[in-house]
């Protein structure tokens, strides 16, 4: 029933932005509207804090419902919920959750995560950005960058320098919000793909947010950002699978209807053992996925199955979307049909929220632990 | 106010295919969907209760998997969901099945209740009306819009020419079109909650009726004959005199070794 929901909003509402968005390079402010009314930017969060009392498993079918027809619309959701919501939700204060979560669950606010800096990418231990504290104000100073969400949302988990005799264990987080002087937003990437959600730089020039913002224990920041990524991967797992999925069914449907040599190319043996194939990896995907999101919901480690989900998706969704392509030949180079989107869609995938390389990194060292 | 509805789970039409050989409908993995106009209809009572405030209570009759379109009542914003199912019930036509309804909705306390106007599955419009004679209510049917004025209802009603505009106290029964409001979708939270309420189960035993009047044994209706329309071609039409007229129309007929 759930799927149901989301899949028939999805295609009335989501699918014919898609284009427009992409084309346009476009914020989808009103699809995120329509979502906030659903109850879409709190799916896993307990009634307590104005979340809808769902699970990981039911934010995962989401997000990939939403990407099946729109890249952009997934990742606004994920980032929103994982990026944001939970580490409020796992590491705030009581007083910290009753501040944001009714207000980012209901959709009111948007979230969004800032790690990622222009010296800081894969080795986000390289953290530049500092924080100092000044009485009762924590003072930052630095930049990030490749921001999903950045200029819409309201509410940015931030990490920085607290202590940088202490490494790694010097990184805190915090909660800036976008209203704060000395926060700004600066400029907007242009992107090969997910072209209608916001990518930009965050700039603190001596931005001062109230000593309560830490979020965690201080010093704790690393170890929250990398928690939050592995929730985070659960989401661009399901994203990644939903840009699979919705290339597969626009393949079926064109292979169906278009005609060479006299017969559907689906009835050429070499289009169906390819598309079977590629259906079999896209639901190997999908348990993945949900494996991964079941562990969450147990409480259970599950840091390597979120790794090997987005690893594994994220490389399916690729093959899949530029299989998708060959099989809509010149028609699917064109922008009449949507799978050149997809596969420009689906090449974050392997990039963001850790790149397959760190996916490897994290699996193996779960096995040579 | 309280409101009660009545909804019926479908095969979606819209995906359903005929077996060419035996003409019969092919059900299997066809998706089941709540009635359209029926949908609607809860659409329109839940509107009211946003504005007004209402206890709104939806009841379906039909085998046990019918919960799931109650379940669908309950996360779009339905308070109380009551699903009749018994062997007693199988087989029923339209008025076996309005008067177990009608049974049913005997016992509850209600200031309306809203009907879709007919079931794409069936396509009678005829068990909403017979509800409305069963308990001895007044009735609209073809409602298209609904709103709440002074104590009453004031609807529009359509009709082949237009709409009329008509007010009605309670209570009093409506059967309601799909058009008249683009239904809400589910929402997260809601159908969360949908898992958490119960959805009663009621039995024969539990209705004001006679057994007499339920299921096979309360059907005066028997099916003679089910058949597949065969498909015709679009005709032409020419809009001439009747002089000429006669003249195609003798053309065409050779054309096609009538005379």
């Amino acid at each position: 029933m759930f799927r149901q929901m989301i899949r028939e909003f999805a295609d009335k509402e989501v699918k014919p932005l898609a284009a427009e968005i992409d084309e346009q390079e476009r914020f989808p402010m009103e699809t995120v509207k329509k979502m906030a009314e659903l109850g879409i930017f709190g799916i896993p969060l307990p009634t307590e804090y104005g979340g809808a009392g769902g699970d990981n498993i039911m934010y995962s079918i989401a997000v990939e419902e939403l990407s099946r027809v729109c890249g952009t619309t997934g990742v606004v959701v994920s980032a929103h919920t994982s990026l944001c919501l939970a580490p409020i939700f796992e590491h705030g204060t009581e007083e910290q959750k009753r501040k944001y979560l009714p207000k980012l669950a209901s959709g009111e606010w948007l979230g969004a995560f800032g790690l990622t800096e222009p010296n800081a990418g894969t080795d986000a231990s390289a953290q530049q950005t500092t924080a100092v504290l000044e009485g009762d104000e924590w003072v930052l100073n630095g930049n990030k960058i490749f921001i999903t969400n950045a200029g819409y949302a309201h509410v940015y988990v931030v990490f920085a320098m607290t202590d940088k005799s202490k490494g790694v264990k010097g990184i805190s987080a915090f909660i800036v919000e976008a209203d704060t002087p000395g926060f700004s937003v600066g400029k907007k990437e242009l992107k090969l793909g997910i072209r209608g959600s916001a990518t930009a730089e965050l700039i603190f020039d001596n931005c001062r947010i109230p000593k309560d913002n830490l979020l965690g224990k201080l010093g704790g920041g690393f170890g929250i950002a990398m928690k939050t990524l592995d929730g985070g991967r659960v989401g661009i797992a399901s994203q990644a699978l939903g840009i699979a999925q919705g290339a597969m069914d626009e393949t079926v449907r064109y292979t169906k209807e278009r005609k060479q040599f006299g017969k559907s190319l689906s009835a050429f043996q070499n289009t169906q053992f390819q598309m079977a194939d590629l259906q079999t990896k896209v639901e190997a995907s999908r348990l993945l996925v949900r494996s991964a999101a079941f562990k969450k919901d147990m409480g259970q480690p599950y840091s390597a199955d979120a790794a090997m989900a987005k690893l594994f998706a994220a490389e399916t969704a690729m093959e899949v979307t530029t299989k998708a392509v060959q099989f809509h030949g010149g028609y699917g180079y064109t922008r009449e049909y949507p799978v050149e989107r997809m596969m420009r869609d689906a090449k974050i995938t392997e990039i963001y929220e850790g790149t397959s390389e760190v996916q490897r990194m994290v699996i193996a060292g779960k096995l040579f632990k | 106010m309280k409101i009660v509805v009545c909804i019926k789970q479908v095969p979606d039409t819209t995906e359903i295919k005929i077996n060419p050989v035996t003409g019969t409908l092919i059900r299997e993995g066809v998706p089941s969907i709540m009635n359209p106009d029926d949908k609607g209809g809860l659409e329109m009572a839940l509107r009211l209760k946003d504005k007004y405030g209402a206890e709104v209570t939806v009841i379906t009759m039909g085998p046990p998997q019918a919960d799931l379109v109650l379940r669908e009542a309950l996360a779009m914003g339905a308070d109380k969901a009551i699903l009749l199912t018994d062997r007693k019930f199988a087989g029923a036509d339209t008025l076996a099945t309005s008067n177990a309804l009608a049974g049913a909705i005997r016992t509850l306390k209600w200031d309306l209740i809203i009907a879709g106007r007919q079931a794409i599955d069936g396509d009678t419009a005829q068990v909403g009306p017979q509800i409305a004679e069963h308990l001895d209510v007044p009735q609209i049917s073809y409602v298209a819009d609904l709103e709440w004025d002074n104590n009453r209802f004031v609807v529009k009603k359509e009709t082949e020419e237009g709409y009329q505009r008509l007010a009605v106290a309670g209570p009093c029964l409506l059967t309601v079109l799909a058009s008249g409001c683009k239904a809400r979708y589910m929402n997260v939270r809601g159908i969360v909650e949908a898992y958490q309420k119960p959805v009663e189960i009621w039995g024969a035993d539990r209705i004001e009726v006679d057994e007499e009047k339920l299921g096979l044994k309360g059907s005066p209706t028997r099916v003679a004959k089910a058949f597949t329309k065969g498909l015709k071609q679009a005709g032409e039409v020419f809009e001439v005199d009747a002089e000429e007229a006669v003249g195609i129309i003798i053309s065409k007929l050779k054309e096609k070794f009538i005379i």
